[in-house]
């Protein structure tokens, strides 16, 4: 399988991107993906390890392994039969997913990993370019029926699981479109929306019904759905953003990420912003937090037309080269720079905000403090260092500090379900089951702020276990 | 016997039918028939002589059994029976008995009375009862209590029962009746009574008594009236020591030294025939001899029996025997046609009865011996000048003049000898067997009644089915992506069963939550210490896939030949034209077979439960149609489908096997296997090994037609079908030879397997007579697996509607297999020890022993009994003292890297524990400390088959030798490190050359028994006295009995492996299916050395797959005393479990030899040594939880361990770990861990007084002189000397002859082992085997006693397997040698006048002339040296191997090739310097060395050669390897670049 001295002959060849100059014009995609006989050449680079840790480090376990060596033979449709059979939307995991597969590829431990997310990608993007990908339509209707409250990428991979084991699932989104995070969260330049609309297209044709606008809890009491369906699985993500309550908070011109980001991906869409706008150009953009959603805010700030964008992290600066021998093959902490930081922009680490200083209500500046942190007992703790307070412009905060939990009010309240000592909705990765009989949890709701990656996983793992509740055996894949 | 006889067979894992045994055997006899004392007295002595062959247990008095048989000593027994008033009849008209009687008197009397009822009954006279005299006073206290009664019955011939073989017929009826009347009593102590002999010809003397003894305990032998002209006498080394009298040999026709492997298939053939057998001669009686084979009894007893019944039904005995044990007939273009036919016709009355044996026979008027096809067991003989014949396992057991010797020879492999005493002469081979070949027309029977399959008409095989209708049925016959991937490709591909690396990591089948085949559930076993593996390829002359489909001919049926047809197929994989062929036999051949297609499938509706019902239905329509007269069945499961499930077709296979069995019918039928199901070579052996006479695997060439189109080769279909034909072939062939047997039809029904995880009640039912220690699943389970992938199948799975199930076996998948190494496991395990974090390593621990949701092994089922009042840490023995317990497994350097290997090697020294070197030697430059006080020698070296790098310089650099007899990723199988990865760092260390491929054998050629294995045990002890010696085994199901013989044979430290071991190539057959887990083989063991008092003499090991504290633990409760650990160590110094050490391309710088991937290396001494100490930690923790103060106490400690049922789990559930955590109940003073000494027996070495005269040259390098005489029981003669030089001297050594050592008489085995440089030993008179063992760089003269008046050219001067693994050195041997000789040789250069088969086999490199006739085989496997045979018939050619050498003329210049030497000369040319260049001066080369070999020994042929050097050098053959040739020009191409690189350097600087 694959090619032995694969990955002693040619060296790793990532995709390539846009020029910046260009790039930062528009809200398209940029990724300028490699010819066909080059990603066949990277595959070969695959060792088939006896153990491969990339299938373990990929949350949806994608049989990496298998794929790379059928994408080397040049056996484009089977490799995305097996792509298919653990990752519903490789489109968009190909796409923005951090790729930890590629951080526990043996060849990262001493080497640079094989271009996973790459070929992935190109596997799908073939698949759909051929018309290979089909609604995979039920042969048999089991008469159960499925509600399945959040259309994120976790809702998503449950009701297409669901409805491929013969339920008729029923997708209920509190906003105007499918898609959740994923069509309202990630800005056009990472994930264009097209791709988003032909999977629903396809779970339409398997029998996927979509009610957006339908947020329950509000629009329609959570307890009906209990009624109506002989299942709910709760998958509504982990909305709640962490708040920074410093001195000058109530200023104008802070917003968190989730509301600038999707403010742009509207405005994309064409469709109206109803709410204030929140805009970039000509200011001085300070986004607070050193992720990916805050690095999502610099590329969008950036597109639209900045005039500084400054990005903070409190944590200390990570290492550029993580100590392989004690991190491999696990996700290792180290600075990651994306496309956006490429694009320019300031960053810092350990940096705590003291106070948003401003004028007439309106933010202008942010006083800001550096941190030591000490390890003590085996926990890293924070200490400001004294006198070392400084100040930056800022006309734009942008709050990208991650998400805390569910929203608990409305729907989780008025169904009930406990909650865990984190605040997200209490399940086990057994069975996906709420401390409530028939509804389950997956996703963001259930683990917390996550990947996309995580999320498809828990959907397509809640799926079978709903499966399994309704019909005592499941025979759909985990 | 039978094993219900055995007083204690049902405790814990001992079982009785595990024994071996293996001996001395010899005879004397007078040629003329003259009976005197004399034979009877040197028979006495022979076995005096040969007591090095025997083991003595824990009683120094209790040997393991010797004996002798006489002719009836007719004037003694007279004169006897007179004193008590009994007048005997004449000579001839009267019988006596040996009867051992039971003490306890009701069952005695009973015994008596039972004899005298079946003599009368039979109508013979009883006359009386002898009382045997016997002197128990040299019995060991073990013994006896086992004493029997020893009473002669005299028994009169009735008037209608003529005298001799009639007499003799009716005799053998009143003994099997007797044992079936007595041993069916109730009566205690019933085992003990046994007919030791009953005949008119010939009495046997015999029991527990040690060999030298047996004289004492029966005084009758020592009365000079005591007259016999033969005496046949045998000496047995047994595995175990449970005292046996009526298992000591010789039985009533013969003795044996050797094994049968394939006793149980012989078995169940045997019993198979009793409704188609009839004789003339036994007429009714045949009846009453049933049962013919007692169940349970020795491998020799039953082979006795067996013997027994063919004499009495008519055979001869010489005609006997060679039906039993034919010579290797199928593919010998030297063999005389009417022989072969011979051969050929009786194959089809027979199965061989196969294994090494070298066994002498007699039934008083003709007394013979022969040895097995592949000559495995020594037997010399040499023939005086007043007509006696002395055969024996070796030379000078008998002191004989020299000059009264007129032959001295050895038994070939599948010769006779055969001495008629009523003819009063020897009849060789070529007579005795022309004889027997021309009595009938064989070769016009065969012509008759042979039909070959491919003969008949070609059939239309059907064609494969649609996708997905294949698809369905792959899934419904368990395929995976795996099986066609990993299996399938490469074999369709390259016709090759495919190869793997590291070990097995997955549960065993009972454990495992998926589904598994039935196969899964059986292990191969394979050949260890009792008896060698055979090299398949190397050896392929004796290997035979030969098979006959349909009836058996009546075995007794003498003379009318001609009419049974027989239907041979040529292998027993059938393609589908084949088997249509079969099917339609009817209407081709004249109505003599016919086909019944049996189906094995059954409605779907009847599900798992129906199972049972279907398989009754089906055994009893098998049994029905061939009572209806069809003699060919074909089960099959084609019409499987989506409304049928198919009934395992191994499950239903084995039971229509044993059914018909039971019915008696077995052998009138041929038993055709169609089957979808099976597909790797594993499946095959099974369905073989439980009876299939051939199998058509349709699907698995469904699936290749299939696959053509995405083979990156492109093949037409037949030949795709056709590589993956001869892959299974091939694997077959491994299988079988890796327990030693050679041919199919002896390989077919001998179920070589253990079961692991089947319920017994399981095994008796469907697969009678495997064994299995553990307990499982039973047929519900079974059926339940079945429906499972039929549901699969034809269920609407998305997962399954495109594609097969993964597998995930050989490497981890999700939804595939469980593996203990996985992703987490290796990363906790490898950042804890790079960071020295503890607590991250209990977390690996505890990923690793936490079973609870997802079983792997055994041991994760055990549970600890705590202590409620457990120990504080500081109670608990040092780490420091339990870490020295510690040792890494055998890796060589060349399997993994310089890098990795010094980093265990240095870890664990500083540690104060154990690396070891694995197999390929050690650099010198390791046995100097390095600066910082750090060592990178290797404690343990490694004593594999291919011995390279055995110098004596490395065996005196060792605290411990360990002889590698197997190794658990492939137990039976040899090794090949391919001449790529051969560098010349490498090769310098293993003593071969750069670019030339290496071949490990199967076997030690020095190992073919226990009491070879004793031998070896000694020469290495002799090497270095200081070294422990240890044997490492694989476990299986008598791995315990094994090392108990071990143990016997001294060595000090013994390892047993689990069948989870990891490699760094192997086939993948071997990795998954051999061997058995740890957790078995070691509760075996321990409890088997503590039952036989032996534990204490000998350390005890464990290691394959141990990965925690708690492994460790588990070890030390079930025994063991040390631990080994390979893949975890390597796990810890970096390895990630590429599985890719085969393909050199270790992306971490472990398992290759590429400079650019070695740089990769991760590995620091530091992790570990971490990892051990993090393990020893881990250790005393629970030790304290335990209440264990100290390891030792811990050890065995079996009681602690609880076993938690497994009740949730749908298959495990069943297991029953009760034998397995058994405590042999043994007195308080029996060791039950290693604290005693093994007595080497050293201090009589005559090494002592060599090495007190050597002083000198030891000290300062003086020549010294020193003249002694030598016997067969020194053995050795020369290591211990040559440890001292090379601890001295290093291998360098002294300069050469400086201690020269002139020896007079016959020299023990091992002669000249390990022979150091510098170390001459001149010996007048001859050798036995292992002559020049690893010689270093000494001198070995052999030649004739000068008194002696033979041609010395055509008699024997020296045994087998000589100058096997010799490094360095020269031997000059005046006279023929036996088999393989300069096996293995890497470096030395000798002179002999003739060899046997099997001639420098794997030889590496030296020089080997040959000034005389070779045997066949000669080359095989030969990758380097050269060697020149004088071929003066012009049929070397014959004799040769050509696989790997090319036959040439000599190369020289026409001057040196011509030049005739004046005799004044050849002392001058004797000294001459050796032209180094081997590509060239072949005849100058051959010049010196036939100079060298007359100045030495003034050998007749070496002068008529110098004399005729025109006439005769044109008759000599050169041969040549192949790659050698390649090799030495690549290495002088770059020599000359590299010169002319320089001299281009020079011109520029210039």
């Amino acid at each position: 399988m694959g090619k032995p001295t694969g990955f002693l002959e040619i060296a790793r060849h990532e995709h390539g991107y846009a020029p910046i100059a260009e790039r930062i014009t528009h809200f398209r995609d940029f990724v300028a993906p490699l010819a066909e006989p080059a990603v066949r050449e990277q595959a070969s680079r695959c060792m088939d390890c006896g153990i491969p840790y990339c299938h373990r480090g990929c949350p949806v376990h994608n049989i990496i392994p298998d794929w790379n060596d059928l994408v080397y033979r040049g056996n484009w449709r089977e490799a995305l039969e097996v792509l298919h059979s653990t990752n519903n939307f490789p489109e968009f995991t190909g796409r923005i997913c951090p790729a930890p597969c590629e951080a526990s590829c043996t060849l990262n431990f001493n080497d640079s990993p094989v271009t996973i997310k790459d070929i992935e990608c190109a596997i799908i993007d073939r698949g759909w370019a051929e018309g290979w990908v089909q609604p995979q339509i039920a042969a048999h209707r089991t008469g159960k029926r499925v509600a399945v409250i959040g259309s994120g990428p976790a809702g998503l991979a449950c009701a297409q699981q669901l409805a491929r084991a013969g339920h008729a699932v029923v997708v209920f989104e509190k906003s105007d479109s499918i898609g959740g995070l994923l069509r309202y969260g990630i800005p056009d330049f990472k994930l264009e929306t097209r791709f988003i609309d032909r999977r629903l297209a396809q779970m339409r044709a398997e029998g996927v019904e979509f009610r957006p606008n339908s947020d329950v809890g509000v629009d329609i009491p959570a307890r009906a759905l209990l009624v109506e369906f002989d299942a709910v699985v709760l998958a509504g993500g982990a909305e709640k953003p962490r708040d920074l309550n410093a001195p000058g908070r109530e200023l104008r011109g802070i917003h968190f990420a989730m509301d600038f980001l999707s403010q742009q991906n509207r405005r994309v869409a064409g469709q109206k912003i109803t709410a204030a706008e929140i805009l970039a150009n000509g200011k001085d953009v300070v986004v607070i937090g050193g992720g990916d959603t805050g690095s999502d805010c610099v590329g969008t700030s950036i597109r639209q037309s900045a005039r500084s964008v400054t990005q903070l992290e409190i944590m200390p600066k990570p290492p550029v080269h993580e100590n392989k021998l004690l991190t491999w093959p696990n996700w290792p902490l180290k600075l990651r720079t994306s496309s956006s930081h490429e694009e320019g922009c300031e960053r810092d680490w350990a940096v705590a905000t003291k106070q948003f200083l401003g004028q007439d209500g309106q933010v202008q500046s942010i006083q800001i403090v550096r941190l030591e942190w000490r390890a003590s007992n085996g926990r890293q703790t924070m200490v400001e260092v004294p006198g070392s307070e400084f100040e930056i412009k800022a006309d734009l905060v942008l709050l990208a500090m991650g998400f805390v939990h569910p929203i608990h009010e409305g729907m989780l309240q008025d169904l009930g379900v406990t909650l865990d000592s984190r605040g997200n909705v209490a399940a086990s990765t057994d069975d996906y089951q709420t401390s409530v009989n028939k509804i389950f949890t997956a996703g963001d709701m259930r683990r917390g702020q996550s990947l996309v990656v995580w999320a498809i996983r828990e959907g397509r793992q809640c799926a079978r276990a709903v499966d399994e509740y309704l019909m005592g055996s499941s025979e759909l894949p985990v | 016997m039978t094993v219900s006889r055995h007083p204690s067979s049902t405790e814990g894992l001992y079982d009785p039918r595990n024994e071996h045994d293996s001996c001395g055997i010899g005879f004397v006899v007078d040629i003329k028939n003259r009976k005197s004392h004399r034979p009877v007295g040197q028979g006495l002595e022979i076995l005096a002589n040969l007591s090095h062959r025997g083991a003595v247990g824990a009683d120094p008095l209790a040997g393991d059994g010797a004996g002798i048989l006489t002719q009836l000593p007719d004037g003694f027994l007279r004169a006897e029976c007179a004193r008590f008033g009994l007048t005997l009849p004449a000579a001839g008209d009267y019988a006596v008995g040996m009867i051992f009687l039971p003490r306890d008197p009701r069952c005695r009397a009973e015994g008596e009375a039972a004899l005298e009822r079946a003599i009368a009954a039979e109508g013979q006279t009883f006359l009386g009862w002898r009382d045997v005299p016997t002197d128990n006073s040299c019995l060991g206290h073990s013994v006896r209590p086992t004493e029997p009664i020893i009473r002669q019955a005299f028994i009169q011939r009735s008037p209608d029962c003529p005298a001799g073989d009639d007499f003799e017929r009716k005799l053998f009826v009143i003994r099997k009746q007797t044992h079936h009347a007595i041993w069916s009593c109730e009566l205690p102590g019933r085992q003990q009574f046994y007919v030791a002999s009953l005949s008119a010809r010939t009495v046997v003397y015999k029991g527990m008594v040690l060999a030298k003894n047996i004289g004492i305990y029966y005084p009758d032998l020592c009365d000079p009236r005591f007259e016999s002209a033969l005496a046949l006498v045998h000496q047995r080394f047994s595995t175990n020591t449970f005292p046996s009298w009526s298992l000591a040999h010789p039985f009533r026709y013969l003795c044996h030294n050797g094994e049968i492997n394939t006793l149980r298939g012989n078995i169940n053939w045997m019993l198979a025939r009793r409704h188609n057998m009839k004789s003339d001669r036994l007429g009714v009686d045949l009846d009453k001899l049933w049962p013919l084979i007692g169940d349970g009894a020795s491998d020799s007893a039953t082979f006795d029996n067996a013997l027994e019944l063919l004499l009495a039904g008519g055979y001869s005995l010489p005609h006997a025997m060679m039906l039993m044990v034919p010579e290797a007939w199928s593919d010998n273009p030297l063999m005389d046609p009417k022989r072969r036919a011979f051969y050929e016709y009786h194959a089809a009355l027979m199965e061989p009865w196969d294994g090494p044996a070298a066994i002498a026979f007699t039934d008083g008027r003709q007394i013979g011996a022969t040895l097995d096809r592949n000559g495995l067991r020594p037997a010399r003989y040499l023939v005086t000048d007043d007509d006696q014949v002395i055969m024996a396992s070796e030379m000078g057991v008998l002191t004989v003049p020299e000059d009264k010797i007129v032959k001295k020879w050895r038994l070939q492999p599948g010769k006779m000898l055969l001495i008629d005493l009523e003819q009063g002469r020897i009849i060789d081979d070529d007579e005795i067997k022309d004889q027997l070949a021309s009595a009938y027309p064989y070769q016009a029977w065969l012509d008759a009644t042979q039909i070959h399959l491919k003969d008949l008409p070609a059939e239309i095989g059907p064609m494969a089915p649609d996708a997905s209708t294949l698809l369905r049925r792959q899934q419904a016959f368990g395929y995976t992506q795996e099986d066609v991937r990993t299996f399938l490709t490469p074999m369709a591909v390259n016709g090759e069963d495919p190869i793997g690396s590291m070990g097995r990591d997955i549960p065993l089948a009972v454990l495992s939550s998926r589904s598994k085949l039935l196969y899964d559930y059986f292990k191969q076993k394979f050949a260890q210490v009792t008896n060698p593996p055979i090299d398949p390829i190397r050896e392929e002359l004796v290997m035979s896939l030969v098979s006959f489909v349909g009836p058996r001919p009546n075995l007794l049926d003498l003379g009318s030949g001609g009419t049974h047809k027989r239907l041979e197929i040529k292998r027993p994989i059938l393609d589908n034209i084949d088997l249509e062929r079969i099917r339609r036999i009817e209407y081709h051949v004249d109505k003599a077979f016919r086909t019944y297609t049996l189906s094995i499938c059954y409605p779907v509706e009847r599900g798992a439960e129906g199972m049972a019902r279907a398989l009754e239905d089906l055994c009893r329509e098998a049994a029905d149609v061939v009572r209806h007269g069809n003699n060919i069945i074909v089960l099959s499961d084609r019409s499987m489908d989506a409304d049928h499930i198919a009934i395992p077709a191994l499950l239903a296979t084995a039971a229509v096997h044993h059914h018909l069995i039971r019915a008696g019918l077995r052998t009138e039928v041929g038993l055709v296997v169609e089957t979808g199901e099976a597909k790797r070579v594993h499946d095959f052996c099974l369905l073989a090994g439980f009876g299939a006479e051939a199998i058509n695997p349709y699907l698995a060439f469904d699936t290749l037609s299939s696959m053509l189109p995405g083979l990156a080769q492109k093949m037409s279909e037949t030949e795709a079908h056709e590589h993956y034909t001869k892959a299974i072939s091939k694997g077959i062939l491994k299988v079988m030879s890796k327990m030693g047997i050679s041919t199919y039809q002896s390989y077919c029904g001998a179920q070589i397997f253990e079961a692991i995880g089947l319920a017994g009640e399981f095994i008796d039912h469907y697969f009678t007579g495997t064994q299995g220690v553990v307990e499982g699943v039973e047929l519900p389970e079974i059926a339940q697996e079945t429906v499972r992938r039929h549901q699969l199948a034809f269920g609407d799975a998305p997962l399954y509607r495109h594609a097969l199930d993964v597998g995930g076996e050989l490497a981890f998948r999700i939804r595939g297999e469980e593996h203990a190494w996985t992703p987490e496991t290796i990363a906790l395990l490898q950042h804890a020890v790079r960071s020295g974090d503890y607590q991250q390593f209990k977390q690996y621990s505890r990923a690793m022993n936490d079973q609870r949701d997802r079983l792997r092994n055994l041991r994760g089922l055990f549970e600890f009994r705590f202590t409620s009042e457990p120990l504080s840490l500081e109670d608990v023995e040092p780490a420091s003292e339990i870490v020295k317990r510690m040792a890494t497994g055998a890796m060589s350097f060349g399997s993994i890297s310089w890098e990795a290997h010094t980093t265990l090697a240095l870890a664990m020294n500083r540690l104060g524990a154990k690396s070891n070197t694995g197999e390929g030697g050690e650099d010198p430059a390791r046995y100097k400390p390095l600066e910082n006080g750090d060592s990178i020698r290797s404690a343990i070296k490694q004593v594999a088959s291919g011995r390279f790098g055995v110098t004596t310089e490395y065996l005196v650099n060792a605290d411990a030798l360990q002889i590698k007899m197997a190794q658990g990723a492939k137990p039976g199988e040899g090794g090949q490190l391919p001449g790529h990865k051969v560098n010349d760092w490498i090769a310098r260390v293993r003593h071969s050359t750069p670019g030339v491929g290496l071949i490990s054998p199967p076997p030690h050629h020095d190992i073919y028994s226990i009491e070879d294995l004793a031998q070896l045990i000694f020469d290495l002890k002799n090497a270095n006295p200081q070294a422990a010696i240890s044997v490492k085994l694989v476990s299986e199901i008598g791995v315990g009995t094994v090392a108990a013989g071990v143990a016997k044979a001294h060595a000090d430290h013994v390892t047993i492996s689990g069948d989870d071991g990891g490699t760094g190539a192997s086939p993948l057959t071997s990795i998954q299916n051999a061997g058995s887990p740890w957790e078995i083989g070691l509760a075996e063991t321990h409890q088997t050395l503590v039952r036989n008092h032996l534990r204490g003499r000998i350390a005890v090991q464990v290691d394959g797959g141990l990965r925690t504290g708690r492994d460790v633990v588990i070890g030390a409760l079930l025994g063991a005393d040390e631990f080994g650990f390979g893949t975890a160590a390597l796990i810890a110094a970096g390895c990630v479990m590429m599985r890719k050490c085969h393909l050199n391309t270790c992306p971490v710088g472990v398992a290759t030899q590429d400079p650019e991937l070695r740089k990769r290396f991760p590995g620091q001494p530091a992790h570990v040594i971490n990892f051990f100490t993090f393990l020893v930690d881990e250790v005393r923790e629970l030790m304290a939880q335990l209440g264990f103060r100290t390891f030792d106490e811990m050890i065995g400690r079996a009681d602690r361990l609880d076993m938690r049922r497994a009740i949730h789990h749908w298959k495990a559930r069943g297991l029953d770990f009760t034998r397995l955590l058994t405590m042999p109940l043994t007195p308080a003073d029996v060791a039950t861990f290693h604290c005693e000494e093994q007595d080497h027996g050293l201090a009589t070495a005559l090494d002592h007084r060599l090495i007190a005269q050597a002083q000198p040259a030891l000290e300062s390098g003086q020549s010294v002189q020193i003249e002694t005489v030598v016997r067969n029981t020194d053995r050795t003669v020369g290591a211990m000397l040559s440890g001292q030089v090379a601890r001295r001297y290093g291998h360098p050594g002294l300069p050469d002859d400086t201690i020269h050592i002139a020896l007079q008489g016959t020299a023990g085995q091992s002669f000249g082992a390990f022979l150091a440089r510098g170390v001459t030993l001149d010996l007048r008179g001859e050798a036995n085997d292992y002559v020049g063992k690893g010689i270093s760089g000494g001198r070995i003269v052999i030649a004739p006693d000068p008194t002696s008046h033979l041609r010395a050219e055509s008699n024997i001067i020296v045994g087998n397997t000589v100058l096997y693994g010799a490094v360095a050195g020269e031997c000059y041997f005046r006279g023929v040698a036996g088999e393989r000789f300069a096996v293995r040789n890497s470096g030395a250069l000798a002179v002999v006048e003739g060899t046997g088969d099997h001639g420098c086999e794997y030889m590496t490199g030296g020089v080997v002339v040959v000034l005389g006739r070779t045997g066949r085989n000669f080359a095989a496997g030969m990758s380097g040296g050269i060697a020149y045979v004088l071929d003066e018939t012009g049929d070397f050619a014959l004799r040769a191997n050509k696989a790997m050498v090319a036959l040439e003329v000599l190369n020289d210049p026409e001057e040196t090739l011509k030049t005739r030497i004046s005799p004044d000369e050849w002392d001058n040319l004797a000294r001459a310097v050796l032209p180094e260049d081997m590509l060239r001066h072949d005849a100058h080369r051959l010049q010196i060395l036939v100079a060298r070999h007359y100045l030495y020994t003034g050998s007749e042929p070496a002068r008529r050669v110098l004399e005729n050097w025109h006439d005769l050098l044109p008759k000599f053959v050169k041969i040549m390897p192949t790659d050698y040739r390649r090799a030495l020009q690549d290495m002088q191409a770059k020599a000359r670049a590299a010169r002319l690189d320089e001299k281009a350097g020079l011109a520029v600087g210039a």
